[in-house]
């Protein structure tokens, strides 16, 4: 028992893991996978529920012999099982009139809200992930109305996310709960999650639990990775697109004992050839490559209750853009072309162990550390930025009960520390300025979460933490969570906290190096860049009814949120176009939010997804109270898919078409420019649509192909002064819509299973 | 570093030791409940955690079965039983009233062996 103590937890489902087991896959009659139905040992407590493509895996022993399969609305039935082969059991709706009605709630969506959780949570599931054409988690968000994908340049293709108009170092990113896309990874990291590697993502709006960390204020977004114990040998994905990027993809699992299994994720994209769609002599996309390897290692004993997981990771990307003409070798820091390069290394360790009390299955202790140290090199013609932080993140959890499963609570320590060499060679008022803002962040908190479930319509997540940090001081974070089911299928839900942060406002802002701006700080003696850090309130409310409109489901969402900044780090562009002015709020800032959302069934497998947002962003900038720039008001997006039967040996079509539409956007300001380097003070509303079409042609292989921008519109004016990249008007960073125009691709997957 | 951890390791894990007696502080227990749905789990649940002692109490609808978790220091199985009669939900030991039963819903009107 000893050893337990000192080994590192990790909180997790329970697996049940015995020395044998038997795994299998669940269909509905019409042969499409069936999540969440129940198997069980008969005369034992053993039992599981199938996954979201009905799979399960359950322990086997030679004494159970009736495996009990049961699903809502269909006919229970008890197989025997003489071995542990893998079965494919296919599931009868039960005649009974009573339970009809309950059949059309059966097929698991593929991006779900719950009607149960405090908090209000939606997860993607990684069948989701497959309608966003590439490749990369920054790209997974098209299809999914709480989350707006923007461009963030027009030199790095790299897209920025926002969840209630704030941009995503207001988010906590973290992977498997260990916050990973943070400080010097802000602008790219998202990019460095191939989206094949993961198993879904629970996207979380307002504040968040406290458990993770004080640093979330809109949002928390979490990502899983697939489990090396559920994982099929082998995949592989290939793609390929008109703008000539490539991306390849395999992933090599073995289980090597009942214990321990493990998985080997390798991926490289490419992008070869230079592209020029609108004709401004800069590339609309990056040269670039990139290879990310990970292997991951799962321990799990079910018997001791232990699982653990273990994970290394190395990831290079290396990016070209500017001018067409560019060559580094030559050119590099001289006016012959403008040009860039952003070279990135990643390299990540993290282990994390949980165990659970084996008589107390509520009951659990886990730890999480690791380790990532992150380097970026870049130059944006004679602007340089380098930054290279080391981290250390370790997280102890404790869950249990008091009195009984209805009064659950989670308390526990954690600690990080970050090492930033950060060097800047930008304009300072307009003069070449080296600046070295090296610096060292450590912090120690505490937590303590309860949750009260009274199991029928009524729960509540109440939580605080403390913490030291050496730049932000001692402070509380609080955070509350409500849910109330008032009536059938309907939910009620608010939430309230506080988030603190500190701003690396160059990592988080590296699009204005692709500009000729004066990088100015009007510090006020803080202890980050003198500059104070970010604190902020947000409040919400959300409400879902759920219900039937010609005998199927529809689900009506509205929710409100207001994120009100007590201080914030005030990035203004409204003072000159040749400035970008960095200085503590002064005055107020905040972000109201609003989503209505209509999602409809419309015969079985068609289903559409509505959703219309409205945002009202301003914070006082020195030219007075203005909206945020390259924020839409007024949003709307409509996501139609449909699937067919899945026809004898699993071939199947699938049909995904996503419509974007956004209002005008505030501009920053170019009114005392040149005429011709003016943008004016709104951007065009426009819209956009991506369609994609996936053929599978068995349980092995499928294909899929799309397009991207399908009325290809392209932003008029992508790179201000590109004439003269050199001169005082050259901007790049001012993008609300996509530069490059239609792009059409194609992949394959291949499976063993 | 090691002592210490160990400590604060035996202090969270003390909510769990076992007492002094031979009374099992988290003894399991599977009991068949009589009940048809969602209502009636939500009622067979209700109903078990009002027995103070229970700490955890599943009710499985495909097999009728209640998993209770409870200390057997505060009460026992067959409080349990009486609690969930009470709420008019049958197991094979303790039947409930008639009255009872007659205030379900009429979905959660399971059959009455």
């Amino acid at each position: 028992m000893r050893i337990l103590f000192l080994l590192f937890l990790f909180l997790a489902g329970l697996y049940v893991q015995a020395q044998e087991t038997l795994s299998g896959q669940v269909l509905d009659e019409q042969k499409q996978p069936l999540p969440g139905a129940g198997l069980s040992w008969l005369g034992t407590t053993i039992s599981t529920a199938t996954d979201v493509e009905g799979n399960f895996t359950l322990p086997y022993s030679g004494e159970y012999k009736k495996l009990v399969v049961s699903f809502i609305g269909y006919t229970t039935d008890t197989l025997t099982v003489a071995s542990p082969e893998k079965i494919i059991h296919v599931m009868r709706p039960s005649s009974s009139n009573q339970l009809k009605e309950v059949v059309v709630d059966k097929t698991r969506k593929s991006l779900e809200r719950s009607y149960v959780k405090t908090a209000n949570v939606s997860t993607m599931s990684n069948k989701e992930l497959l309608k966003a054409a590439c490749c990369n988690i920054a790209e997974s968000f098209e299809t999914n109305p709480s989350i707006d994908v923007n461009f963030s340049d027009a030199l790095t293709g790299s897209r920025q996310i926002k969840m209630l108009g704030l941009t995503s170092p207001y988010l906590l990113i973290a992977e498997e709960n260990i916050p990973s896309v943070r400080g010097a990874s802000q602008a790219y990291g998202l990019s460095f999650v191939p989206g094949t590697w993961v198993e879904s993502i629970q996207i979380t709006k307002g504040a968040g639990p406290v458990i993770n960390g004080y640093e979330s204020i809109s949002g928390q977004i979490n990502y899983e990775l697939l489990k090396p114990v559920n994982d099929i040998p082998f995949f592989l994905n290939v793609y390929g697109s008109t703008d000539s990027r490539f991306e390849a993809n395999a992933h090599v699992n073995r289980k090597f004992s009942d214990k321990w299994s493990s998985t080997l994720f390798l991926h490289t994209n490419a992008r070869i050839a230079k592209n020029d769609m609108n004709d401004d002599g800069f590339l609309d996309n990056p040269l670039g490559q990139q290879i990310n390897v990970l292997n991951r290692w799962q321990y799990t004993d079910a018997e001791k209750g232990l699982v653990s997981f273990l994970n290394v990771r190395y990831m290079r990307d290396e990016k070209q853009t500017g001018e067409l003409d560019f060559n580094p070798d030559t050119d590099k820091f001289t006016t012959n072309n403008w040009g860039s390069e952003i070279n990135t290394d990643k390299f990540d360790a993290s282990a994390k162990l949980g165990y659970v009390w084996p008589d107390m299955p509520f009951q659990s202790i886990g730890l999480q550390t690791a380790y990532n140290w992150h380097r970026q090199e870049s130059y944006f013609g004679f602007n340089q930025y380098n930054i290279d932080q080391k981290s250390i993140y370790s997280n102890l959890i404790f869950s249990s009960i008091i009195n009984n499963t209805l009064n659950k609570f989670s308390t526990g320590l954690n600690f990080s520390y970050d090492n930033y060499d950060e060097f800047v060679n930008a304009p300072e008022n307009g003069v070449m300025l080296p600046r070295d803002y090296s610096r060292t962040d450590n912090s120690a908190g505490a937590f303590f979460e309860y949750t009260y479930d009274n199991t029928d319509n009524f729960s509540i997540v109440a939580g605080a933490r403390f913490d030291v940090h050496n730049r932000l001081g001692a402070f509380f974070t609080p955070r509350l969570h409500l849910r109330y089911n008032p009536w059938n299928k309907a939910v009620l839900r608010a939430s309230a906290g506080r988030g603190k942060r500190a701003a690396n406002i160059f990592a988080e802002n590296q699009s204005l190096f692709g500009s000729s701006r004066s990088l100015n700080i009007a510090g006020s003696g803080g202890k980050l860049y003198g500059l104070d850090p970010e604190i902020a309130w947000n409040y919400g409310v959300s409400f879902m009814q759920g219900f039937s409109l010609f005998n199927k489901n529809a689900e009506f969402i509205v929710d409100f949120y207001r994120t009100d900044f007590q201080n914030q780090v005030v990035v203004d562009l409204f003072a000159s176009p040749q400035q970008a002015n960095f200085f503590n709020l002064n005055g107020d800032s905040y972000a109201n939010s609003l989503q209505v959302e209509l999602n409809y069934e419309i015969t079985r497998h068609f289903t559409i997804r509505t959703a219309y947002k409205y945002y009202d962003i301003k914070t006082q900038y020195s030219t007075g109270m203005e909206e945020r720039p390259l924020q839409a008001k007024h949003r709307f997006f409509s996501n139609i898919a449909y699937e067919t039967h899945v026809k004898e040996g699993g071939r199947q079509w699938k049909f995904d078409f996503t419509y974007n539409w956004m209002g005008r956007q505030r501009l920053p300001y170019t009114g005392s420019n040149p005429e011709q380097y003016q943008l004016g003070e709104y951007s065009p509303s426009f819209s956009l649509m991506n369609a994609q079409v996936t053929r599978t042609f068995s349980g092995v292989f499928e294909m899929y192909a799309g397009v991207e921008n399908l009325g290809n519109y392209k932003q008029d004016k992508a790179i201000l002064g590109n004439d003269d990249p050199f001169g005082p008007y050259f901007d790049s960073s001012i993008i609300y819509a996509p530069v490059f125009g239609q792009m059409y691709y194609a992949g394959l997957r291949f499976k063993i299973k | 570093m090691k002592k210490m951890l160990l400590i604060m390791l035996v202090a969270l894990v003390g909510i769990s030791a076992y007492a002094q007696e031979k009374k099992n502080k988290n003894a399991k227990h599977e009991i068949e409940v009589y009940g048809n749905c969602d209502m009636c789990k939500k009622r067979i649940e209700k109903a078990a955690y009002g027995v103070s002692g229970v700490k955890s109490a599943i009710w499985h609808q495909e097999h009728k079965d209640l998993h209770l978790i409870l200390d057997e220091n505060k009460c026992t199985v067959d409080d349990v039983k009486q609690a969930v009669a009470k709420a008019g939900h049958d197991t094979k030991d303790v039947k409930a009233k008639d009255e009872d039963y007659a205030k379900l819903h009429s979905c959660c009107q399971y059959t009455r062996e």
